[in-house]
């Protein structure tokens, strides 16, 4: 930014053209090489680490041991397909949660909009720790939520399908989802409110004019329009939700662990770097995948 | 029959105050919880009201320690990801040049990774480097995570800036260097803005990067998450209660200010 206002402006036109096509070189230059340093070159050194093989007091050498690779993935796809299930599950829940909300904002608070925007992003600002903690007294065995599901016998059906086990809601999947769709809810609600926000409202107004009935104006005009929002606010949810090992940690048991926590225990404290590296390689390769391929799917260019 | 066609009318309105109620319940129980005297080390059941832990709220060895240290680590991680990213929200913004697209999807990728193999990967370079981890390789995390954010944000604003109104600075001859401070800055700055709070929320919130580049050092996150191993103090929902009510008010402020501003532009 120096660059460009200390440039004179009565320096001769060819002088000055030359110095400001530099301009925005210098100014990408050190955000730029931040993220080569700290964000590209590590996966450089990740994809090393996990073809080498040794141990830690012989010390590890790149071996190309791609064997690691399908041995971990062949040990923890459960991990996998359980972090899959489970984030998709809390990004459709997010969507059918956040969306009555982002719509309610957008259209209806009126002037309630900003205190009801607030309430939304103020839980960021808020260690997103404690309010998972919070959930632990919430779901806690005698409480008054596991009190209420088990008085209106929806403990008898989430047992039968699995989600719940012995008429508890904590340690379960249940638990697991539940925490997972309330730390990525904001992640989803605001980038649908940005996009509901822009619809023009006559648009609304002609579709009743041509007697479309709400249902149907919500059907062909605002959720088409909104789909940006949508996009963008599954994949915010879906891919932190992916990888995440703290909800998993600490409202789950043993069996709800997800693909973070082998990744954070492998690298932590079991020190078996090159299984972890695999592991978290995996993790990002099915998630690359699985966002390109939706992002093409539904056809949204400008996401960022 | 009428409260049925009331709730049909409203469903939308119902819907959303109970995603409300969803997303503040955790809240409200940390803030019921911070009056609570429990029997053991754990504050997960209500015993009896008491005020003590808001009367003593560092009386816990350590955790206003580690508050301190991420209040610190948050500031430096905003000043440092908003001045870089600023800058490269600019560059991408005003200027054609090439590589364009290259930068932006090193930009974006960050964003579209899952965190913990940003974590990972971090780690295996510091581990392969021989860095000591701490205070410092927290802070390179850190603004490498938020930089991308930062950028996002002001990139929004810089975007739906009317070119013009620099050239009529200009016109008017201005300097680039007054035209920068009087018309672009002025007009960039609610988006510099709103990338500093997000990168200072991201920073002061991060766990999952934390946890793995930290070594021994102990955020405040990192306090929390040993608590939860080793028995909550009653104090953790003090600061909780407290964040919320400071970022309510700091969040309500922003608005308001944005409000009034908006208003006076109309008229």
């Amino acid at each position: 930014m120096t660059a460009l206002a200390e440039a004179p402006a009565e320096l001769p036109v060819r002088k000055t053209s030359a110095r400001k096509r530099l301009v925005p070189y210098w100014l990408l230059l050190p955000g730029i090489l931040w993220l080569i340093v700290f964000f590209a070159l590590p996966m450089v050194y990740q994809a090393s680490t996990s073809v080498q093989t040794g141990s830690l007091e012989k010390g590890f050498q790149v071996t190309w041991h791609f064997q690691t690779y399908w041995d971990a993935f062949k040990e923890y796809y459960p991990q996998f397909v359980r972090s899959l299930l489970y984030a998709g599950t809390a990004t459709v829940l997010c969507l059918l949660l956040g969306y009555p909300l982002a719509y309610l904002i957008a259209f209806k608070a009126g002037r309630w909009r900003n205190l009801v925007l607030v309430l939304v992003i103020a839980p960021f600002f808020t260690s997103f720790l404690i309010r998972t903690l919070a959930w632990k007294t919430i779901l806690a065995d005698g409480g008054p939520v596991v009190h209420a599901l088990g008085s209106l016998h929806v403990l008898d059906v989430t047992n039968w399908l699995g989600w719940t086990e012995g008429n508890r809601v904590l340690a379960t999947p249940m638990a697991v989802v539940c925490g997972l769709t309330y730390n990525f809810l904001p992640f989803m609600i605001l980038p649908l409110y940005t996009s509901l926000e822009r619809i023009d409202s006559r648009l609304h107004e002609a579709a009743g004019d041509l007697y479309a009935t709400p249902a149907t104006t919500f059907r062909k005009v605002t959720f088409p329009l909104s789909m940006p929002g949508v996009v963008s606010g599954t994949l915010l949810t879906f891919i932190p939700a992916s990888g995440d090992y703290v909800n998993a940690e600490l409202l789950g048991s043993t069996d709800q662990k997800m693909v973070g926590n082998v990744i954070q225990s492998q690298f932590l404290r079991v020190l078996d770097y090159p299984t972890a590296a695999a592991l978290s390689f995996i993790l990002m390769a099915i998630v690359l995948v699985m966002v390109t391929v939706y992002i093409r799917r539904a056809g949204t260019e400008d996401l960022v | 029959m009428a409260l049925l066609k009331w709730l049909r009318r409203n469903l939308v309105v119902i819907a959303g105050l109970a995603t409300l109620a969803y997303l503040i319940l955790p809240n409200v129980v940390v803030m019921v919880f911070s009056f609570n005297k429990p029997n053991g080390r754990f504050n997960y059941s209500w015993t009896r009201f008491s005020t003590d832990a808001w009367k003593d709220p560092c009386g816990v060895a350590d955790m206003c320690g580690s508050l301190s240290l991420s209040l610190q680590i948050a500031l430096w991680a905003t000043i440092g990801a908003t001045a870089l990213g600023t800058m490269i929200a600019f560059a991408l913004v005003r200027y054609r040049f090439r590589a364009r697209g290259a930068i932006n999807s090193l930009i974006f990728l960050p964003m579209a990774m899952p965190e913990v193999v940003m974590a990972a990967s971090l780690l295996t370079l510091f581990l392969n480097m021989g860095a000591k981890l701490g205070f410092w390789t927290i802070l390179i995390a850190h603004i490498m995570f938020c930089l991308s954010f930062v950028v996002t944000a002001v990139k929004a604003r810089v975007m739906s800036m009317d070119p013009r109104l620099e050239e009529a600075a200009r016109d008017l001859y201005a300097g680039p260097a007054q035209t920068f401070l009087r018309v672009t800055l002025p007009i960039a700055l609610p988006g510099i803005a709103a990338g500093a709070l997000l990168a200072f929320a991201l920073s002061f919130d991060d766990f999952i990067i934390t946890n793995f580049n930290a070594g021994s050092t102990v955020t405040f996150p990192m306090f929390v998450w040993g608590s939860a191993q080793r028995g909550t103090p009653v104090q953790i929902n003090v600061i909780g209660t407290a964040m919320f009510i400071i970022a309510v008010v700091v969040v309500a402020a922003g608005q308001f200010i944005a409000n009034r501003r908006n208003n006076s532009a109309k008229a």
